[in-house]
């Protein structure tokens, strides 16, 4: 039990990369790395040592998400934060400008492509650890993943969200 | 131009490389010829690059406090601080226990009280390099915040004429908001505790009360806005002077 502390703790930074994009607010993602935490030290028992740690703290943090949407009446506006404003700026201001532009599209995908795109994308979970992660099979990861690229591409592109895909077969 | 089949999910295993190489080449192949697609994926190479740009300083962030908080970084109940936390728990729960019979002496507010004035005293008072917050060489400021946080104006007794001298004092967290402690030594670095916290407007004035199991004893009462514990490791006549001179400073 005393282990969970220094196993969990060099993820704490990718869960909060992780929380921070997926609720694009810093305190509410914060919020969210904490429930997460404090979870899995209430339910360090059901993780089965050598499996993925990394994997499991996602699955938590999922649940831990989903509950608290599901608390929400209504939808969260994402506000214009100004850490991320204040983020060093990694190329030019027009890139910037693109950047604050990906964080509002991200929000107006729904939170089930959401969370299969970052963790996907950004998290670099296999498509099978994110299946078993968020408990879906891998073909809806699959699905979700075009669907969340594709509007997030048309969103980021101004143009009209399509909402079936070719099928290239 | 290829036979081969692609698929939607060839194009996403491309996008995030995990696609065996062999692949990757029927893949380009495939979006060579058609200007579209190749666009299309490409877009989705640079969702993913812009998330990474987005989201990545947050790995560099030094992450807060409360997400270092005992529940998650149990490292080892050895560790000074969670032993710390681990007495906490354990003298909450002993005295908690020992003056469980407080609880029947008076109104149970009062009684939780006093049982937090005596963890914290047993907390604090055999502190050697840290017993307190704001030292006695700054009294004035000591008071002044004290009463500021406490939204109280607070008095601290000076009981030098019965061998104790004021060590300073710590602002610490009551059942309903801060809560003042000033702790006070004498020549055999004995120590006493003066923990006061703000009352609620319309709380009667108490008589004092006592209670002592083991070596800590405590004497507390209400006294207009301000409730007053006073705690140590001494017997009910030494411990019943010094409030009565506390009481007395306190109402000239």
């Amino acid at each position: 039990m005393e282990k969970l502390g220094t196993q969990v703790i060099p993820h704490i930074p990718r869960l909060r990369r992780y929380a921070r994009a997926l609720t694009g607010e810093r305190a509410a993602a914060d919020d969210l790395v904490q429930d997460t935490l404090e979870r899995a030290c209430n339910k360090f028992h059901l993780w089965r040592r050598g499996s993925d740690l990394r994997a499991w703290l996602f699955t938590i943090m999922h649940n831990v998400f989903i509950n608290q949407v599901r608390g929400r009446a209504v939808i969260p506006t994402v506000p214009l934060n100004d850490e991320i404003m204040e983020l060093p700026a990694h190329s030019a201001h027009v890139d910037r400008l693109e950047i604050r532009d990906l964080d509002a599209a991200l929000a107006r995908l729904p939170d089930e492509q959401r969370e299969v795109l970052l963790l996907v994308a950004l998290e670099q979970l296999s498509y099978e650890e994110t299946a078993k992660a968020l408990g879906i099979p891998i073909g809806t990861v699959m699905s979700r993943l075009s669907r969340a690229r594709e509007r997030l591409r048309c969103i980021m592109a101004g143009l009209p969200e399509v909402t079936t895909l070719k099928v290239v077969k | 131009m290829s036979m081969v089949l692609i698929t939607e999910a060839d194009f996403h295993a491309y996008v995030d490389g995990v696609l065996p190489e062999a692949r990757c080449v029927e893949v380009e192949a495939y979006l060579a010829a058609r200007p579209q697609e190749a666009e299309r994926v490409q877009a989705y190479r640079q969702q993913n690059e812009a998330l990474h740009r987005l989201f990545d300083p947050v790995l560099d962030e030094p992450v807060p406090e409360r997400l270092q908080a005992p529940p998650p970084v149990r490292r080892s109940l050895f560790q000074p601080r969670y032993a710390a936390v681990v007495a906490w728990i354990v003298l909450g729960g002993v005295i908690g226990w020992q003056l469980g019979s407080m609880k029947q002496a008076g109104p149970a507010g009062n009684a939780a009280f006093a049982r937090r004035a005596a963890i914290a005293h047993v907390v604090y008072s055999p502190e050697v390099r840290h017993p307190v917050e704001v030292g006695a060489d700054q009294e004035t400021h000591l008071v002044n915040w004290l009463s500021k946080r406490l939204g109280a104006q607070l008095k601290v007794p000076h009981l030098g004429n019965l061998g104790y001298t004021l060590v300073g004092g710590r602002l610490l967290p009551g059942d309903n908001g801060p809560v003042a402690q000033f702790m006070y030594q004498d020549a055999k670095g004995l120590r006493l505790t003066l923990y006061v916290r703000a009352n609620e407007k319309g709380a009667r004035e108490t008589a004092f009360r006592f209670a002592q199991e083991n070596n800590i004893g405590v004497f507390y009462w209400i006294d207009g806005r301000l409730g007053y514990a006073l705690s140590a490791e001494t017997d009910k006549a030494e411990l019943l002077r010094v409030a009565t001179a506390v009481y007395r400073q306190l109402n000239p």
